[in-house]
């Protein structure tokens, strides 16, 4: 009687094991199927336009005449949107996480933590809404002339969609520094900033650096913000004055179409697909080593 | 494609759905085709549908599927912004379909500059071919190399979306007679499919300039100024020419102007030609014009009624 309880609960608990296990399997099969649609569509792109021309050439006019397909206008658009966003995240987002984990008083803090969670919270097309409405006039305000959809009212939009996750990894980074080198400095007679910025900070760079690639990252992927408000003109110009075009707003905008499958604009998007994988990817394998270092130095 | 405010593929479902939902009527009338002529078939629906006791099923999916839909059968009528093409009549002939075509209305593409913009008095088709061709001995960038008294700026081109019919018919009257069929301008603008975007694109860039249908540039009319254009795409310039109803619906200004069509299998009959009488009766043609579009003229309106005897 005892044994076969014994079993029934064995067999039972082996079940739930197997279950738990294919939920969290669901994940990466995901990863490893998205990745094969992307490469088999993609080798399908690579043997009518040459690699070399994909990557290294410098207009992007996949359906014009004559036809174009070289992505580096699109990579730049990206690149420089994003870079442009890090100007605005990265001294918000570090600084708010060393003011909430150094300076803020209790009480402030357990306001200042949500509102930052807050903004996180805020789906992406508002952004790309007040990118549009609000920032881009008055980027043209600043600068006369400057058209109503250009780079750098996308870029600040993104900037501040990019704060919450720079903030809050940076924070927990911060506070994962111990006790005890505070109070070194502080002993030392270091006053409350010398310690934070000579002392806390440098110990949790390595938290901090993966924070502002985790940011980046997103910013790469981010599509909403960039779609409505940067333009749609892929070029080789980093004015951020100008409107360009990145490889998320193409693909946004070109899926939206009727591409008759198979075609080789449809097989173009794989490819594009094929590359911001490929940078997200480097970028987050980047982020998570430099975390791993920062883990290691405090355990 | 031609967009008119507030529509979209959801709209266009429901409606097709709040048709079939209703219940009694045993004729059916399934509609699809072009984005720009759905209005007009939507409005004609709408309003003739419970007298007709037909079911009026509408969807746009463009000029070129509609007629692949049509061609198989799957549908009764096709909206069409351009006449059907040899290639799609032979498939609808090896199917045994005969396309029959009526005329349903007028649109117009209007060339738009933002309000503050005082300078542009009116444009050629050959300016406007300079300003879009992709041949680089050819194009400006820069409103001062159009005309020697206009300001030294940079011109921001905003146009229709390679998708859409709209680009299609304005690479065919602008670029094509100048430039060959096998180009299709350049490509270094601001495409959208969605018309609204364009308004705002033009209306918020001082140096804009674009293209879309009439129905957006009128319903804008306080954030921009519509281009009168001057048709010398045979060497001889004319007039500058606005697109008022008028002059739309006399063909006068061109090229810009083009018809709507629908096509049936063969001449239609019964129900479905009740429906076309309707749409070329006086209140149809009012419909064609509360949409945004303009109505066919006298003369042509009674041609195609007498093609429907």
């Amino acid at each position: 009687m005892l044994r076969t309880g014994q079993g029934w609960q064995l067999v039972r608990e082996r079940a739930v094991v197997g279950m738990l296990f294919s939920a969290s399997s669901v994940a990466t099969v995901t990863t490893i199927a998205i990745f094969l649609t992307l490469i088999v569509n993609g080798w399908e792109f690579f043997s009518v336009v040459p690699m070399r021309e994909f990557l290294l050439g410098t207009v992007w006019a996949p359906d014009f005449v004559p036809r174009s397909f070289g992505s580096l206008p699109l990579v730049k658009g990206t690149f420089q949107i994003a870079l442009g966003a890090l100007v605005v995240a990265l001294p918000l987002g570090v600084g708010s996480a060393l003011y909430v984990s150094e300076f803020a008083p209790g009480r402030l803090r357990a306001v200042l933590k949500p509102a930052i969670e807050i903004l996180a919270g805020i789906p992406s097309i508002v952004f790309g809404l007040v990118a549009l409405f609000v920032i881009s006039p008055i980027v043209r305000q600043l600068f006369p002339g400057t058209g109503v959809f250009n780079a750098a009212s996308a870029a600040v939009a993104l900037g501040v969609m990019v704060v919450p996750i720079i903030a809050a990894i940076s924070e927990d980074a911060l506070r994962a520094v111990p006790r005890e080198l505070r109070e070194g400095a502080f002993a030392l007679g270091a006053t409350r900033w010398e310690a934070a910025w000579n002392v806390v900070l440098p110990a949790a760079r390595s938290g901090v650096i993966a924070s502002v690639i985790l940011g980046f990252s997103r910013a790469i992927g981010e599509t909403m913000a960039v779609t409505l408000a940067a333009g749609l003109v892929p070029n080789m110009s980093w004015n951020f004055l100008e409107p360009t075009q990145t490889i998320t707003a193409f693909i946004a905008n070109r899926a939206g179409g009727d591409l008759p499958t198979g075609s080789i604009e449809y097989r173009a998007i794989f490819a594009l697909g094929l590359v911001l994988f490929v940078i997200t990817f480097v970028i987050n394998l980047v982020a998570q080593f430099s975390l791993a270092a920062q883990r290691r130095k405090f355990s | 494609m031609t967009r008119v405010p507030g529509r979209s593929p959801f709209v266009a479902l429901t409606f097709a759905l709040g048709m079939i939902a209703c219940s009694g009527p045993d004729e059916t009338i399934r509609i699809d085709g072009s984005s720009t002529v759905y209005p007009v078939e939507a409005a004609w629906a709408e309003e003739f549908g419970p007298g007709l006791e037909a079911r009026i099923t509408v969807a746009f999916s463009g000029t070129g599927a509609g007629f692949q839909k049509f061609c198989r059968g799957e549908i009764d009528v096709s909206g069409a912004s351009r006449p059907i093409a040899d290639g799609e009549n032979s498939d609808c002939a090896v199917s045994g379909i005969d396309p029959f075509r009526i005329e349903v209305g007028q649109d117009g593409l209007a060339v738009v500059v933002p309000r503050s913009n005082d300078f542009v008095d009116h444009l050629t088709v050959t300016e406007l071919n300079r300003i879009w061709t992709a041949d680089q001995s050819k194009q400006v960038n820069r409103w001062g190399e159009l005309r020697e008294n206009w300001p030294d700026r940079e011109i921001q081109l905003f146009g229709a979306g390679t998708d859409s019919g709209t680009f299609d018919y304005f690479i065919e009257v602008i670029i094509h007679p100048f430039d060959g069929s096998d180009t299709k301008g350049r490509s270094d603008y601001t495409p959208s499919e969605d018309d609204n975007v364009l308004v705002q694109g033009v209306a918020g860039s001082d140096d804009g300039l674009g293209y879309f249908g009439l129905a957006y540039a009128r319903e804008n009319a306080e954030r921009l100024r519509i281009v009168p254009i001057v048709d010398d795409t045979d060497g001889e310039a004319g007039d500058p020419v606005m697109p008022t109803d008028e002059n739309v619906e006399s063909g006068r200004y061109s090229p810009l102007s083009r018809p709507l069509f629908m096509y049936t299998d063969g001449k239609p009959v019964g129900v479905l030609a009740e429906f076309f009488r309707l749409g070329l009766s006086e209140e149809g043609q009012h419909l064609v014009q509360d949409v945004g579009y303009v109505r066919l003229s006298e003369s042509t309106r009674l041609a195609n009624l007498e093609k429907l005897d």
